[in-house]
């Protein structure tokens, strides 16, 4: 009740800002959630785009159209930055995180707007200095692993990686700042009624989330803090000739880099969790073991970031160690996939265009966990280290698990977000293209990686000529099916026809289902109360 | 209404600690790491100032590469006397070193190293090296700098590093600015070298 009264003295105030100042000072958790969104899709461009022009440079052999290949070694990092931390994590977390967990709970707002908005214009703050990076002194080439010695003043002159250090610095601090936020709201402002073993399974991944992001992130900062003044004040943290390390950066890089995956991959399983179950009619299958295989493998994220480090020459009982504890993370993972063909087991299943992306993002995610555990053994990845089997094993879990988790939630939650429907058609034109280009685009590189094809070069050999050429029409394909999908965004902000408050029927039966759409300004002023059958 | 803003403070406040305490962390990983690997002989440290070899020499030889390196601000040439030696297990090894300082003034410099691989730097130990001490060089000098060392003949028994035919031992001059200690202090690169050694 409390929080209820707060916001309503909040609207007393008059509080109801108008124009430029809407967005610009925003405390309200839907409009920073929609600012969040549209700077992932503002990014998504940028890196989408590098993305192919890097695969137009290697549909064939030799070189085609970029013979700076400085330039090209910087796109091959400007899309990896931009993609994990401008386009990934905003449409995940800043942007579905905001609009829907204070719905989904029952809560007026974030815990802390005024800080909610801090997080969204540090991180567009950061995204200018990652733009300057790529504009001044060339960009940074370094890769997104940003390893020393590359990395160092020596091999990176030029302002262009300190830029790019500060804007993942500037980066992190939003992140830090949204995921105080995030477990402030969802440990404080639950509705009456509404246990942690009643929270949906959306509040229960960016609970997770937002745990990882606050462990995992001060390390990045520490790592690149050290790297910033390596570079720039002569200490020598990873330079050996003043006793210190470069695989220090790499152990830092990795206890940040390997829980950072799963802070992307956990909002998706909590979205797929409930299209899946609106979808099916049915309420998801095993919901505390969902909710604790989460945990676990955020837990177990944690204490295996040397399997990205097995070729560095670590013992072989530290690789026995890391071999082992990786795989360790398929059993909470093969529990998820599990749950969710049983949630859809014996259901009253509706292919809408939410639940085409959802079954698409489980059948993917899966072929990139089976290669995960392929690659988990040492032994493998000596051969496969830095190989495209590597590119397409992260590409299957990341950009085909996370990004079609991202449409999966853009097609369920559009109506509620912009109180119109997306045309039905188009939406599944766009799933269709995108699933048949993104698997002509990366399956193949399975075949390439095996071959020996390294990864990080701007040219190949004659024998990785006829893959490579399948791949780049696998990436037209792809940009074919983005073109609709921008077709369909702007169909369903313009001209939708008017959506009900909710349009899933039945199978639909999380809180913000219960608001009218689109969902007004101020919403929950008085919490509902979550009875003992409300089960999410 | 104010319990309920406490508590939030309060769940903001504790992870602001968390957050805290992890860049802590991270920083702290460099002297744990050091520490870590100067017991355990970790990540390729050798022992240093090891006791003379007191058990058998054994027959089982083993090839020892000597790599030399320098860093750039430091304007002397430094090689190895002998690239390769081929001793003994537990054999006391005496090496050179030979650096000269082709710059037109007196120069002091130190030497880091490390041991590849890094799972038989536990069993390379050395007795002396010009690594121990600060070398300084007058103008044009050259000298030759010693480095006396065994391979302890324990290695044969460890079920992970037994299979170890040849080790390189690699070493890094950089200089040693004059005067000013103070300067030096807040250096880290001298602090941890001089750790280190």
């Amino acid at each position: 009740m409390a929080y209820g009264a707060a916001a309503k003295g909040h609207d007393d105030h008059g509080h109801n800002p108008t124009g430029w100042r809407r967005w610009v000072l925003s405390t309200n958790h839907k409009d920073i959630g929609t600012l969040y969104m549209i700077i992932a899709v503002i990014a998504a461009v940028f890196g989408g785009g590098m993305s192919w022009l890097i695969r137009a440079e290697l549909a064939l052999p030799g070189i085609q159209f970029i013979d700076d290949f400085h330039f090209y070694n910087m796109m091959v990092t400007a899309h990896g930055l931009i993609m994990i931390f401008f386009v990934v994590m905003p449409a995940l977390i800043g942007g579905f995180g905001n609009w829907i967990i204070p719905l989904m709970i029952g809560a007026p707002d974030m815990a802390f707007p005024r800080m909610n908005n801090i997080s969204f214009w540090l991180l567009a703050a950061s995204f200018l200095l990652l733009i300057g990076s790529a504009v001044i002194g060339g960009g940074a080439a370094t890769g997104w692993t940003v390893y020393p010695p590359l990395s160092t003043a020596m091999f990176s002159p030029g302002p262009a990686v300190d830029f790019a250090i500060l804007s993942l610095h500037v980066a992190g601090a939003s992140s830090i700042l949204g995921a105080i936020n995030f477990i402030a709201t969802i440990l404080n402002m639950r509705a009456p009624g509404m246990t942690i073993h009643r929270m949906p399974l959306f509040v229960w991944a960016m609970l997770i989330t937002a745990i990882l992001l606050v462990l995992a992130l001060p390390v990045l900062a520490g790592g690149l803090t050290m790297l910033l003044t390596d570079r720039n004040f002569g200490t020598a943290f990873f330079d050996p000739a003043g006793g210190g390390d470069p695989l220090l950066w790499q152990h830092l890089f990795w206890f940040f880099g390997h829980p950072e995956v799963y802070i992307m991959i956990l909002p998706a399983f909590g979205i797929v969790s409930h299209i899946v179950s609106t979808f099916s009619k049915k309420p998801v299958f095993g919901y505390i073991g969902m909710a604790y295989a989460m945990a676990s493998i955020g837990l177990v994220g944690f204490v295996v970031w040397a399997h990205h480090m097995f070729t560095t020459g670590i013992s072989v009982d530290t690789r026995a160690y890391f071999i082992a504890a990786t795989m360790v993370i398929a059993v909470p993972t093969g529990v998820k996939i599990f749950s969710w063909i049983a949630t859809m087991w014996g259901g009253s299943i509706r292919f809408d265009t939410p639940m085409l992306w959802a079954v698409g993002f489980i059948f993917l995610f899966t072929v990139g966990g089976v290669t995960g555990v392929i690659l988990a053994n040492a032994g493998v990845t000596m051969q496969l280290h830095d190989t495209y089997y590597i590119v397409a094993h992260f590409h299957y879990v990341l950009s085909l698990g996370a990004v079609f988790a991202i449409f999966a939630g853009f097609y369920y939650w559009i109506p509620k977000m912009t109180g119109r429907m997306y045309s039905e058609k188009l939406g599944k034109l766009h799933f269709w293209l995108t699933f048949v280009g993104v698997n002509v685009l990366f399956f193949p590189q399975h075949f390439l990686g095996l071959a020996g094809m390294p990864r990080r070069i701007v040219d190949y050999p004659d024998i990785y000529a006829n893959w490579n050429l399948v791949s780049s029409i696998g990436a037209a394909i792809t940009a074919l099916g983005t073109l609709v999908f921008l077709v369909v965004a702007l169909k369903a902000l313009t001209s939708g026809e008017k959506a009900a408050a909710n349009p899933w029927g039945e199978g639909a039966t999380t809180l913000e289902w219960a608001v009218p759409s689109p969902a007004p300004f101020h919403t929950h002023e008085d919490p509902p109360v979550i009875g003992s059958d409300g089960h999410h | 209404m104010d319990a309920g803003r406490r508590r939030k403070q309060m769940t903001a406040m504790v992870l602001f600690i968390v957050v805290g305490g992890m860049v802590g962390l991270s920083f702290a990983s460099v002297p744990l790491y050091r520490l870590f690997c100067q017991v355990t002989g970790y990540g390729g440290t050798p022992v240093t100032q090891a006791e003379r070899p007191t058990g058998p020499v054994s027959n089982q030889e083993i090839r020892i590469s000597f790599d030399a390196n320098i860093n750039r601000d430091l304007p002397w040439r430094f090689k190895p006397v002998l690239r390769n030696m081929t001793v003994r297990l537990g054999e006391e090894v005496l090496a050179y070193y030979e650096a000269r300082n082709e710059s037109l003034s007196t120069l002091t410099g130190t030497a880091v190293f490390n041991v590849a691989p890094a799972k038989a730097a536990p069993y390379f130990n050395k007795i002396e090296c010009f690594c121990f001490t600060e070398q300084t060089l007058k103008a044009g000098v050259s000298v030759d700098m010693p480095v006396l060392f065994y391979v302890d003949p324990a290695i044969l028994d460890d079920p992970d590093a037994f299979d170890v035919r040849a080790i390189t031992l690699s070493y890094t001059f950089y200089p040693v600015e004059s005067g000013g200690a103070g300067r030096n202090d807040d250096k880290p690169v001298r602090q941890s070298a001089n750790t280190a050694l």
